[in-house]
């Protein structure tokens, strides 16, 4: 799927979305040597999880996660990381046409054929909606004929009932250890979740049968 | 972070007293609380950066503790402190940590701006 894809751009606020939603069909693309680039919004800086004994600060969890993220970037394959810059949790406090501007820039400068983001009324943290209703929102503006496709994720828990199921099913299982790399990296999120699942794997098989068989994507109509 | 000792944190907020300070306060259940929990009321407040002095500042034995601070016009209070450290940078981070280590509240002085 996505063979011959011109660029892809990927835009999430968190280090860490992309490793859950889309890793496998990232690398899956960086393997063809098509050009991806992932524009992380934030670093994940108000991040909860800090640890008892705690390995990090508020203050010092940022420069953690900046690392994590350029770990999981070289599991994807991803040559161009840009880090935004903006603070976790306040993207949608952020002046609307500031957002669009942001993603409408990169668009005009790397003129991709399809892009990743979240799905938006359905991606639960605020700032993947306002992530999300900014993408949608700048490619709404561009001439219909040169749009690229929007993939978008979604998970809330009415997601299916309310939208029915994905139009895009992507089996990733031949960059199932890749994807497994990338959710590693972000060890300050996923450590403990990883471990969980190994042990519940034994029996339910749960964390490749979610994540790491298959991608789900809905197409973004405008 | 260390685990509270409440004589150590008391000098520690002594120093900043009467000075012109940086707070961080924040109070969160986790954005995802109502997502894994629909009858999780999910509530929370942040303030970074918020210049002010106090004149009086506490740290009550109970644990987890509570901080206090009484300024010129009002106050200032965070519950649940399990941990502090002072930073390379000389700032005073306190923070709640639950019982899985995910952060539940935090009250941070620094003479210093924190970054963005
Ligand atoms: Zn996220």
């Amino acid at each position: 799927m996505f063979t011959d894809e011109r660029q892809v751009l990927v835009v999430f606020p968190h280090p860490d979305d992309e490793a859950f939603s889309c890793a496998g069909v990232i690398r899956q693309m960086t393997k063809r040597n098509i050009p991806v680039t992932y524009a992380c919004l934030t670093l994940g800086e108000m991040g909860r999880n800090l640890g008892n004994p705690p390995f990090a600060t508020r203050e010092s969890l940022p420069e953690i996660r900046r690392k994590e993220l350029q770990q999981a970037a070289e599991a994807m394959g991803i040559q161009d990381l840009r880090m935004m810059g903006l603070r976790d949790k306040t993207i949608e406090f952020e002046d609307d046409e500031k957002m669009v501007k942001l993603v409408a820039d990169l668009i005009d400068e790397l003129n991709p054929s399809l892009m990743i983001t979240f799905l938006p009324g359905f991606s639960v943290h605020p700032d993947h909606e306002a992530t999300a209703r900014a993408v949608v929102e700048a490619v709404r503006r561009m001439p219909e004929e040169t749009r690229p496709t929007i993939l978008a994720v979604g998970f809330a828990n009415d997601t299916v009932e309310k939208m029915g199921n994905p139009e895009v099913v992507v089996d990733i299982s031949d960059v199932k250890m890749d994807k497994l790399a990338a959710l590693q990296a972000h060890a300050s999120q996923t450590a403990w979740m990883i471990a969980e699942s190994e042990k519940r794997e034994e029996s339910a098989d749960e964390l490749s049968n979610n994540w790491l068989t298959s991608e789900a994507f809905y197409v973004i109509k405008h | 972070m260390e685990v509270v000792n409440k004589e150590h944190l008391q000098q520690l907020i002594d120093r900043f007293a009467n000075k012109d300070v940086f707070i961080h306060l924040e109070t969160t259940n986790g954005a995802y609380a109502a997502h894994f929990n629909e009858a999780v009321f999910n509530a929370g407040a942040f303030i970074r950066n918020v210049k002010l002095r106090y004149e009086l500042g506490k740290v009550v034995s109970d644990k987890p503790h509570r901080v206090g601070l009484k300024l010129e016009h009002g106050w200032v209070y965070a519950q649940g402190i399990t941990h502090y450290e002072v930073d390379e940078l000389g700032r005073l981070l306190m923070a709640g940590l639950d019982y899985e280590g995910k952060l539940a509240v935090a009250l941070q002085i620094s003479e210093q701006p924190f970054a963005y």
